[in-house]
Order: structure tokens, then C-alpha cells, then sequence
């Protein structure tokens, strides 16, 4: 008789919500027509009862699923991350996407589960789970990137990214059974266990094994030199997507990376901090440079995105109690700033052409100063000048590097910001600096403008007093 | 309270224009004007009220900004910041008159000033570091937009390499910040980054104190300029609009050498000793380098450009003797720099306005059409070089006497820009005011106006008062350079031998006691 699998209902309690109105959005989208706000009523409470059921659970951390699922103050933080994120892209989607044709319900749903799917990630202590995680949000990614079925862009997307997807799953599934195959397990704990148990014997398949997880993730999360296919993925995906595919996964896959390389096979004597250390150093400069030459803005926002997530892989390999805190930090003030910044590329998109070029925003302060100040707000936050957001989290991460003392990385990621603030005062040079070359038609929907007032006000909330926000990131901390 | 009010009071009269009807320049020109002076006025109740006889912060308010890192809001001035906090607001109300006229976006223009205001002020007034990184970093974007949209035709290049350049000494230093406040929470247990706890707790080894030296160092030097790192100065004064180039001669660069005296010096003795000849050698280079090519410049403002790289090496120079004489000397010379370049540009930018040319070749002869501003033009030239009786002599003099007692030589080789100085300035002038005028545009030249009086007359009166009357300035000075001596004192802090620096009152040394102190002539006991 196989024994009943360890289920405690109540620490699954956001999955099953969000699964279950995930679903329910499926179900209802049989009975209504082409209007589809109330699918988005019924999504927007499903999250928001999602994240009031993350402190179900007391006493924690509490495990589930017979030790493979963990419910501890990061899940807990990660899970409210999610449901921001998820919000804040549905509601950039409501009015993009009946001006695009997007007509379906079960984007919605897809979202949802894309969702479940992040939260799974971030609450895995088990390499099979992780892979679970993993597998849901990347196949709600590839049909969301191509859901504009008769936009040529999307569908190159699509096909992009489910290509180099399933090729970089099969690199990640490869290092987990090799790892099993060394260790005997797949709970992280139990790996450790076992690391250190074994210590001193031939551990090459352990390392071939990590070296195989790091680059299945590295494509994951769109980390040089894994890098190449986001740009074009970013491109053409539908924008509220692109936003949703800059945050959620990224957060997720890399908390999961977090909690393995930390309570996972850190047990190793840290011979995968240099690996790590050269893919974020590769990120950072392939990321800044790549994007200094854009001309298309969610492209350049692609590269810079493929840059922050060099400073995070930082925080990952500093191994001390603010790095998981300035890691969770950081990816709040991401998340914001992304959206806001997804939210007026959407509204100074004009119907037929989305007004894409750089060179479109020119002379932005003149005819809406309100529009290009909010602009240029998130551009410097994005670059991490004070007393914005963007630079508090910088700051967290290299005091938490340099406790380390890894005091070249920190040097290395400063001279990146350097570098990077020319691309983004590039954008700011054309909204100001030059004379308008078109006219600008922004569609000012009610929505769209609430969530980049919401990252307006939580980019200078979080920069100016970012104390709450801090002792909440400690709290959450994995040491 | 009281200080922090005054410092953001320009970012509130910023907020406050932004409301105005744009169509309603009039309103805007003198809310912002108010504004100024109202800020002016207000940051001379702080020197009515300095007590002269402590080295100590006053006026202080200090409140937890982010505890968990131990970052505070922490304000305060003393000796060294006080007059550069005045002459902030001062040089402020000035700008804004001198861009009464300007028709482009103006209500965007007196935001952009008053809110780089508040930067700067915060820069001289923050005691944390982390806060004094985010006023340092603040102060970048409203000059940037400054240049970049009322600036010459060069802008947007000059704007950028501005930003850049600046930034990158700037992050540097934030690696540094950060280094250090690690090293204090490892050897006092506590975390914090407030600036006096640090300078007076911190024991900071001597290799690692190179580094950090050189990380804060290029930070500053890229901001005083120093040579090599000046090279973004002639093109940012060049392009940006006159009142830009005003604040950025006459408060920004004052930031690096305030940096200088607030971080460099008293938080790594050692190392300032050890690179001190380095860095001398740097600031003659700048002295000399910066007026032979003044010299040979045809555009006006690039001259008076490169003249700010030469001034602003004499200040360098006074800070690295390390004495009583130079340090009071390099405080001095900041106001007078402060005073006579943002005059000069002024002058520069009442000339363009009239004829929209700089170049040298252009004018001649404009006595004849504008002799007042020709006076003008004499008596601020003149304190550019040093004239006894005006503000620039009191400056160089305490200086070249500081240094000589560091090196005789480096100050001979120094002594040599005063000459050179003469030469540019006078040559210029010549150029420009006598001989045969070059243009018939000359000849309709009108001379200044009530609005342009209004900006150059007080910075006359200043060149004067301070050149015939320094005291009520300098005594400011006293206790807190003496305190500030006490803290990088050579014969205490011998570089490579890393002794205790347990005695901080070095023998020989009088605490000035009452508010009646020496002048410059007396002997003071300094270092030497």
C-alpha cells in the first residue's frame, strides 16, 4: 500500500484558490460573449483572495506535499509579488486587448495559471516540484506570447520561445536526474544531506549536473550567455505579456534558483559561485551594451531587463541574510517599475501601429509633461539614481555583496550603471532635449493610467521610505 | 527643524510653481524670485546665529530615515559649510534673476533652478552618507535638463558627457560608502552610516584606506575638476545656458572640494598623507595647464572655463597643505571662485544676449559703447587675478603661504599660474574692450539695465568686501578648520608608519576661544 502523500490543505490554500478561480474563469467564459470584463472581475478577486489566503498558514515554515512544498515567510512575500504582478498585468490588458483582437478568455485564465505556476516555483523545496513549477509557467508564457494569432510577431515569438524553452527544459530535467543521480534525492534538504555526507568523493556528475541546472535556468530566467531569445520575444509578444514575462517568472525562477543553490547543493564547497559570477557579469555588460543600440524601446527594455537580472544573480551568490531580503526587495521595485513603464508604452500606443521607436517619444515634454516626467521618473529609477526606488534596491544588493566581500562584482555591476543610465537618458534626451516629429494620440484609459500612478507612487514610496518595505524583506529572509 | 526647512524650501516653491498657469510668466518670474530670496534671507539667520568658538555641527536635526540599515536623516553645518550654504542661496536669487528674459519653457527653467537649489543644499548640509549620496546624485538631473534643453547648439552631448562622467566617479564612491559602513558595523557592531559616528569610530586600515581614498577622490576630483578628470567642464559651461554655467561654477564645483573636506580629509589621514604630493603635483598641473590654455581660447566662455579649472587647482592645493593657512585659504578662494567666475559668466552671458557670438575675435572696443559694463568687467577680471584689495588675493595668498610651508617648490611652480593668470585674463580683456572694434554690430550695443544691475552689483560689493574686509567671513573658519587641521595633521599621521592617531590635539596648536580671532597677518600656530 502506497502511504497517503503528506497533504496540508491549508498551505496550499493560495495554489488551490488561484486554481480554482483560474478555472472558474475557464468555465465562465462559456457563457459570455465578446465582453469580457467580467472575466476580469472574477480574476482580479480571485488574486486578491489568493494573497489574503498567503497568511493562512501560521506556524511557519510549514511544509506540504510530503516535504517537497514549503510555506515560509519568502513564499509568503514572493506569493504577494505575484499577485501584484498578475493584477497589475491585467489590468494593463483590459484595454489592450480589445483594441489588439485579443477576444479570448482564456488569456485570463492562462494568467491565472501562469500564476499558480509562479507560486508553485517559489514555494518548491524539490527539484521534481521545481520542474513542475517550471513546465506550468513556461507553457502559459508560450501560448501567451503568441495569443495574437494574426500578428506575424507574435507567432515568431512563440515559436521562439516554445523552441528554446523545451530545449532549455531538457537541459534542466538532464542536471536534476543527474543530481538525483548522485545524491539519491530530490528534496534540496535532503541533497545537502547527502552533499555533505558524501563529502570527498567524486563529485563530477554533482557538478556536471549543477553546471546543467544553471543553464536550463539561465535560459529561464534570460540570463547571458542564455540570453539571445528575449529580445525577439519581448518584441512580439503582446505588451501587457511582455511586462507579465519581465517580472513574474524572473522572480520566481530566480527565488527558486535562491533556494537551491542555498539550502540545495550549498553544501558544495562553493565552487558554483564562479559560474554564477561570470553568467552575472555577462548579463550585466551583454544586457547594458546590447541595449545601448536599440531603437525599439520594448527591445531595449528586453536587454536592460536581461541586465537587472545580472545584479540579482549578484544577490544570489552572496550568501548572507540580506541577500535573499535585497533579492526580494529588488524585484518589488522591478516589478513596479515595469509596469509602469509597460503602462505608458501602452498608452502612447496608437491603434494599428503600437509607436515603438525611441525616436517616437520626442519632444513627449512638451505636449504631455505630466506623461514624459512619469517617463523619465521610471527611466532613472531603472537606472538607480536616488531618491528613487531603483537605487534603494541597488544599494540593498551591493551591501549585501560587498558584506560578502566581493568587493570587484560590486565594482563590475557599479560601472554597469554607468553605462546603462545612457540608455535610459537617451529616452529622457528625446522626450526633452528634441522637438516632437508626430502626433501623439494617447488614449488615456482609466486603467492603464492606474497602474502606472501605482508605480509612480510605489517607486517613490519605496525610494523615499523604503523602511516598512525593508523589514518586511528582512522578515522574509531565508537565513 | 529650522535648517531643514530652509533646504527644501526651494523644492517646495518648485512644487508650488508647477501649479501656476504656464501662460502667466510674470507670476511665475516673481514666485520664484520670492522664493530665492526668501531662501537667502532665511540661511542668513544661520550665520547671525553660528557660534564661532566650536568645530561641532549646529543647527543639527537628526531622525531615522531607514532603521533597519541605521540610515538617519541627519543635518547639520559648521565652519566649512556655512558660507558655501549662503553663497548657495545668494548665487540661486541671482540666477533667477539672470533668466528673467529667457521666453523658452520658463516656468520649467525657474522649477529646474530651484529645484537643483535644494540638491545642493542638501549636499553641503547632509551628515549620513547615504543621505549625502542621494543629495550628491539629486543635484545631477535638473543641471542635465538644464544644459540640455536651454543649452548651446553642442548640448546634448555636453548634458550626457555631464551625467556620465559625473556619474561614474559618483558610483564609484558608492562602492566606497558602502565598503565603509560595512568595515564600522564590523568593528563597533553597530550599523549606521551617519558620517560622525563613522569619522570618530572607524579604524580603517591602511592599504584598505588607499582605495577608499582613491574611490571618494575621483569622485571629487571629477567634480572640482582636477586634471586629468576636467574634461567635461569646457564642454558643459560652453553649452549650457548662462545661468547654468553660474551654478555650476559657482555651487557644483564648490561640492567636490567640500568633499574633500568633509570626507577625504578626516576619514583617511594616512592615505591623505601619503598621496598628498600626488595630489599636488595634479592641482599645479591644473593651475598651469588650465591658464596656458585659457590662453590660447578664442571662445569667451571656454576661457572663462578654463580659468575655473586654474581656480579651482588653487583651491586644491590649499586643501593638500594640510595647514592652517592653506585650508583658510582654499575655503576662501571657494566664495571668491564662487564670486568672480559666476560674475565673469554673467558678464559672458550680458554680451551674448546682446550680440549672440562669444567669440573673442567678434568684439573690441565695447568701452566705448558700454563703459559701465566695462567697469564692471575691469573689477571682476581683476579679482579673477588676484588684484590686492579684491576678493582673489586674500584667497591665493593664504594659499600660496599654506603650501609654501608644505613644499616650497610645488608653491613656486604655483606662484607661476598667478602670472599666467594675469596674462589670459588681461589679454582677453584687452580684445575685447579696447583696441579697434572688429564688427559693426559693436557700435549698437547697449549698455546693462536695471535687471542686469541688479545681478552683477552684489557680487561687485562681495568682491570688495571680502577683499578689503575678510573677517567677518573668515572667522567662520577658524574653529572648524583647526579641528579639521587636528585630524590629518602630518607630523600625527605619518604615512606607511600606521600609528595610533590616539593624540588628536597635536602640541603647539591654540583652540581659538572667543569669537575674536586672528586675522589672516597674525601668526597663527600652525602645523609647522
Amino acid at each position: 500500500m502506497i502511504p497517503a502523500p503528506d497533504i496540508d490543505l491549508v498551505s496550499l490554500a493560495p495554489v488551490l484558490t488561484l486554481s480554482a478561480f483560474s478555472i472558474a474563469v475557464l468555465i465562465w467564459d462559456l457563457f459570455i460573449g465578446k465582453d469580457k470584463t467580467q472575466l476580469i472581475y472574477i480574476s482580479l478577486l480571485g488574486l486578491f483572495l489568493t494573497a489574503v489566503c498567503a497568511f493562512a498558514k501560521s506556524d511557519l515554515p510549514a511544509y506540504s506535499f510530503t516535504n517537497t512544498y514549503i510555506v515560509d515567510n519568502l513564499s509568503v512575500f514572493c506569493v504577494i509579488i505575484f499577485t501584484i504582478s498578475s493584477a497589475l498585468a491585467i489590468l494593463l490588458s483590459v484595454n489592450y486587448n480589445p483594441d489588439k483582437g485579443i477576444e479570448i478568455g482564456e488569456y485570463y485564465s492562462l494568467i491565472l495559471f501562469c500564476t499558480v505556476g509562479m507560486i508553485v516555483l517559489a514555494s518548491a523545496v524539490d527539484l521534481i516540484l521545481i520542474f513542475l513549477g517550471i513546465e506550468v509557467v513556461s507553457i502559459s508564457l508560450y501560448v501567451l506570447a503568441g495569443i495574437r494569432r494574426d500578428d506575424l510577431k507574435s507567432n515568431e515569438a512563440a515559436l521562439k520561445y516554445f523552441l528554446l524553452g523545451a530545449f532549455a527544459s531538457g537541459f534542466l530535467l538532464y542536471g536534476m536526474s543527474l543530481i538525483y543521480g548522485f545524491t539519491g534525492t530530490t528534496n534540496l534538504k535532503g541533497i545537502m544531506t547527502a552533499i555533505s555526507a558524501m563529502d570527498g568523493t567524486d563529485n563530477s556528475f554533482l557538478i556536471l549536473g549543477c553546471i546543467l541546472f544553471i543553464v536550463g535556468f539561465g535560459f529561464k530566467v534570460a540570463a547571458a550567455p542564455f540570453h539571445m531569445w528575449s529580445p525577439d520575444v519581448y518584441q512580439g509578444a503582446p505588451t501587457p505579456i511582455t511586462a507579465f514575462m519581465a517580472v513574474g517568472p524572473k522572480v520566481a525562477s530566480l527565488v527558486a534558483l535562491f533556494r537551491v543553490f542555498h539550502t540545495g547543493v550549498g553544501g558544495m564547497d562553493g565552487s558554483w559561485e564562479m559560474p554564477l559570477a561570470v553568467i552575472a557579469i555577462a548579463s550585466m555588460t551583454l544586457g547594458n551594451l546590447g541595449a545601448i543600440v536599440q531603437t525599439n524601446i520594448k527591445r531595449l527594455l528586453a536587454y536592460s531587463s536581461i541586465s537587472h537580472v545580472g545584479y540579482i544573480l549578484l544577490a544570489v551568490i552572496a550568501k548572507n541574510s540580506l541577500a535573499s531580503s535585497s533579492l526580494l526587495f529588488y524585484m518589488l521595485t522591478y516589478a513596479f517599475m515595469i509596469f509602469g513603464v509597460f503602462g505608458i508604452i501602452i498608452i502612447l500606443g496608437k491603434k494599428g501601429d503600437e509607436n515603438l521607436e525611441i525616436e517616437g517619444y520626442c519632444g513627449l515634454s512638451t505636449k504631455y509633461p505630466l506623461l514624459a516626467l512619469a517617463m523619465a521618473m521610471f527611466m532613472l529609477s531603472l537606472g538607480g539614481l536616488p531618491p528613487l526606488a531603483g537605487f534603494v534596491a541597488k544599494f540593498y544588493i551591493f551591501s549585501a555583496v560587498l558584506k560578502e566581500g566581493h568587493t570587484i562584482l560590486v565594482t563590475i555591476a557599479v560601472l554597469n550603471s554607468v553605462v546603462s543610465f545612457y540608455y535610459y537618458l537617451k529616452i529622457i534626451v528625446n522626450m526633452y532635449f528634441k522637438d516632437p516629429n508626430q502626433e501623439f494620440q494617447p488614449n488615456f484609459q482609466p486603467l492603464t493610467l492606474l497602474v502606472v500612478v501605482i508605480g509612480i507612487v510605489a517607486i517613490l514610496d519605496l525610494g523615499i521610505f523604503p523602511g516598512p518595505v525593508i523589514s518586511l524583506a528582512e522578515n522574509a529572509s531565508l537565513f | 527643524m529650522f535648517l531643514t526647512f530652509v533646504t527644501f524650501l526651494p523644492l517646495l516653491g518648485a512644487i508650488g510653481i508647477a501649479f501656476l498657469p504656464e501662460e502667466d510668466e510674470n507670476l511665475v518670474k516673481k514666485t520664484a524670485l520670492g522664493v530665492a530670496l526668501a531662501d537667502f534671507l532665511l540661511s542668513l539667520a544661520f550665520y547671525f546665529n553660528f557660534d564661532l568658538t566650536t568645530p561641532n555641527m549646529q543647527f543639527e536635526l537628526s531622525a531615522v530615515w531607514i532603521e533597519n540599515w541605521g540610515v538617519n536623516f541627519h543635518v547639520g553645518l559648521d565652519g566649512i559649510s556655512l558660507l558655501l550654504y549662503i553663497m548657495t542661496t545668494f548665487l540661486t536669487a541671482i540666477c533667477i534673476i539672470s533668466v528673467w528674459t529667457v521666453k523658452k519653457r520658463i516656468k520649467e527653467y525657474m522649477m529646474a533652478l530651484l529645484v537643483l537649489s535644494t540638491g545642493m543644499l542638501g549636499v553641503f548640509v547632509a551628515l549620513d552618507l547615504f543621505m549625502f549620496y542621494v543629495f550628491w546624485e539629486l543635484q545631477l538631473v535638473p543641471m542635465y535638463l538644464i544644459i540640455g534643453i536651454w543649452g548651446g547648439a553642442r548640448r546634448l552631448y555636453a548634458s550626457i558627457k555631464f551625467f556620465l562622467y559625473t556619474a561614474f566617479g559618483s558610483l564609484l564612491m558608492l562602492v566606497a560608502i558602502i565598503w565603509m559602513y560595512q568595515l564600522h558595523a564590523d568593528q563597533t557592531g553597530i550599523y549606521t552610516s551617519d558620517l560622525m559616528t563613522i569619522t570618530n569610530n572607524i579604524d580603517i586600515p591602511f592599504g584598505p584606506q588607499k582605495w577608499l581614498f582613491i574611490a571618494f577622490f575621483l569622485a571629487f576630483a571629477i567634480k572640482v575638476p582636477m586634471f586629468p578628470f576636467h574634461t567635461w567642464l569646457p564642454d558643459a559651461h560652453v553649452e549650457a545656458p548662462t545661468a547654468g554655467s553660474v551654478i555650476l561654477a559657482g555651487v557644483l564645483l564648490k561640492m567636490g572640494t567640500y568633499g574633500f573636506l568633509r570626507f577625504n580629509l578626516p576619514l583617511f589621514p594616512y592615505a591623505c598623507n601619503e598621496f598628498m604630493p600626488y595630489v599636488g603635483w595634479l592641482a599645479v598641473v591644473g593651475i598651469v595647464y588650465g591658464a596656458f590654455v585659457s590662453m590660447v581660447q578664442e571662445d569667451l566662455k571656454k576661457l572663462v572655463a578654463y580659468s575655473s579649472v586654474s581656480h579651482m587647482g588653487f583651491v586644491m592645493l590649499g586643501i593638500f597643505a594640510f595647514n592652517h593657512y592653506g585650508i583658510q585659504g582654499a575655503l576662501v578662494q571657494n566664495l571668491n571662485h564662487g564670486i568672480s567666475t559666476s560674475a565673469l559668466f554673467l558678464l559672458v552671458g550680458v554680451i551674448y544676449d546682446r550680440r549672440h557670438t562669444r567669440m573673442i575675435k567678434e568684439f573690441g572696443g565695447i568701452t566705448n559703447v558700454m563703459p559701465k559694463y566695462a567697469i564692471i568687467f575691469m573689477i571682476v577680471a581683476l579679482s579673477s587675478i588676484g588684484l590686492p584689495g579684491m576678493n582673489g588675493f586674500i584667497g591665493e595668498f593664504l594659499i600660496l603661504l599654506g603650501i609654501f610651508q608644505a613644499d616650497a617648490f610645488m608653491a613656486g611652480v604655483a606662484t607661476t599660474g598667478v602670472i599666467f593668470a594675469a596674462c589670459y585674463i588681461l589679454w582677453m580683456f584687452q580684445r575685447v574692450m579696447f583696441l579697434k572694434s572688429n564688427s559693426p554690430e559693436n557700435a549698437k550695443l547697449t549698455d546693462l539695465d536695471f535687471r542686469e544691475y541688479a545681478m552683477l552689483l552684489p557680487l561687485v560689493v562681495l568682491i570688495f568686501w571680502i577683499g578689503l574686509y575678510p573677517k567677518p567671513f573668515m572667522k567662520t573658519f577658524d574653529a572648524s578648520v583647526t579641528h579639521l587641521i587636528s585630524k590629518v595633521d602630518p607630523s600625527n599621521f605619518k604615512p606607511k608608519t600606521h600609528t595610533e592617531h590616539a593624540d588628536s590635539a597635536p602640541a603647539g596648536k591654540t583652540e581659538h576661544k572667543s569669537g575674536k580671532t586672528e586675522h589672516k597677518k597674525e601668526s597663527h600656530s600652525s602645523a609647522h
